[in-house]
């Protein structure tokens, strides 16, 4: 499956609203770890179809960033029913985000 | 059985691997998080040799392509223990374990952290260990870099040009860092030092709101939407195998072909004790210890 491009008017339908559960990464173009992360989510996506991978470019969703009160990145959350579960921040290595989506 | 086991893909242990593969050894590299270590927060790299201006992500990127076309297994899981006996060693991760002849060490350091109550929870929510990731959310805020060396002099920079305020708070008067950077430090007008002067407390709720400084026995609360950590690093090697020598600070100590007191155990990179830790004395290290990993196999 493809990475999903979160944004404000996508992210009820795409995140909270999905019945599958979703990985959300929260990340910027000038931060390295972002970018480091950002394979190993293209990696996962084409691997797995029981999960959903989003991105939010914090820059492009400010207001996102704020009502998630993220103020490091990479951060990385699971959303399951809607609700969030589970969030990390920094890079992860993809064995870890599949044990926080697997949990 | 592996011939030769990597703790860590940064710099040292991804030389290291070249090293061993192109030996015809039977190699994995066990990394925490990402490969290239510390360097991939490093914008722009300036003083490797035939190098110049290439990004640390990149650098990280190329080298981990490189050990991956050789052949060479990389694991992304974090080692918690390293047991040897006489012809082998037993490493454990989060995950598995593995055997291996020998064990090369090049686990790196990590952020020193301030040891303060709701530290843990305000990581994320207003506490940082890492200025160019994070200073981007406090464009016209108020925030406070911890530390006196380069790193928390740059940071104060760094952040100077993104937010509104900075306080610099330092233990000591003088700074240990470069006089130029000290002096650029100085004329910024939206730094303010708070010099001897230590943090006792994270105060806030869901979120770091204040931070609480004591200078010299009198405590002064100072608001603020975001603290930047940078009290230098520490290495990552306490614990992980018993009887090894390290230093007062916990560096492995290492003889010049980054022999360890234990016979199979091989250090390389930031993690051993040395003077210089950069770039090239970490891929340096990483030559050595394997060539000294591939002796020790040969005899």
């Amino acid at each position: 499956m493809k990475i999903i491009e979160g944004t404000k008017e996508n992210f009820a339908e795409k995140v909270l609203k999905n019945k599958k559960p979703v990985l959300v990464d929260f990340n910027a173009e000038w931060c390295p770890p972002c970018q480091a992360l950002h394979p190993v989510l293209e990696e996962l996506a084409e691997e797995r179809d029981d999960f959903l991978i989003v991105t939010v470019d914090i820059d492009e969703n400010p207001d996102l960033a704020e009502e998630y009160e993220v103020s490091s990145i990479p951060c990385v959350m699971v959303f399951k029913d809607g609700k969030e579960v589970d969030r990390r921040v920094g890079l992860q290595p993809k064995k870890r985000l599949i044990k926080m989506v697997s949990k | 059985m592996y011939d030769i086991a990597i703790v860590g893909g940064g710099p040292a242990g991804l030389t290291a691997a070249i090293y061993a593969v192109r030996a015809n050894k039977k190699v994995l590299v066990l990394e925490s998080v990402a490969c290239g270590g510390q360097i991939i927060n490093t914008s722009k790299i300036d003083n490797y040799p035939a190098a110049p201006g290439i990004t640390g992500l990149e650098f990280g990127q190329t080298l981990q392509k490189q050990v991956e076309d050789l052949g060479v297994e990389i694991e992304f899981e974090n080692v918690e223990k390293i047991s040897h006996d006489s012809n082998s060693n037993l490493i454990v991760t989060e995950d598995d374990q593995y055997k291996a002849k020998a064990v090369i060490l090049a686990s790196g350091t990590e952020p020193r952290k301030l040891n303060l109550d709701n530290e843990e929870i305000f990581t994320g929510f207003g506490v940082s260990y890492c200025a160019t990731c994070d200073g981007g959310f406090y464009n016209g805020k108020t925030v406070a870099v911890n530390g006196g060396g380069n790193s928390a002099l740059h940071e104060a920079l760094y952040l100077s040009g993104i937010a509104e305020k900075v306080f610099l708070i330092h233990r000591r008067e003088s700074f240990r860092g470069s006089e130029d950077l000290v002096k650029k430090v100085r004329a910024a007008k939206n730094i303010e030092l708070v010099l001897n002067s230590t943090i006792v407390a994270l105060n806030g709720d869901r979120r770091l709101q204040s931070i609480t400084v004591d200078h010299g026995g009198k405590t002064e609360e100072i608001s603020l939407d975001g603290l930047f950590v940078s009290i230098g690093r520490i290495p990552k090697a306490k614990d992980l195998i018993d009887g090894l020598k390290v230093d007062e600070s916990g560096y492995v100590i290492a003889t010049e072909n980054c022999e360890t007191n234990i016979s199979g155990i091989f250090v390389a990179g930031d993690v051993r004790k040395k003077d210089l830790r950069q770039l090239v004395t970490a891929t340096c290290d990483g030559a050595i210890a394997a060539t000294a990993a591939l002796n020790y196999l040969a005899e």
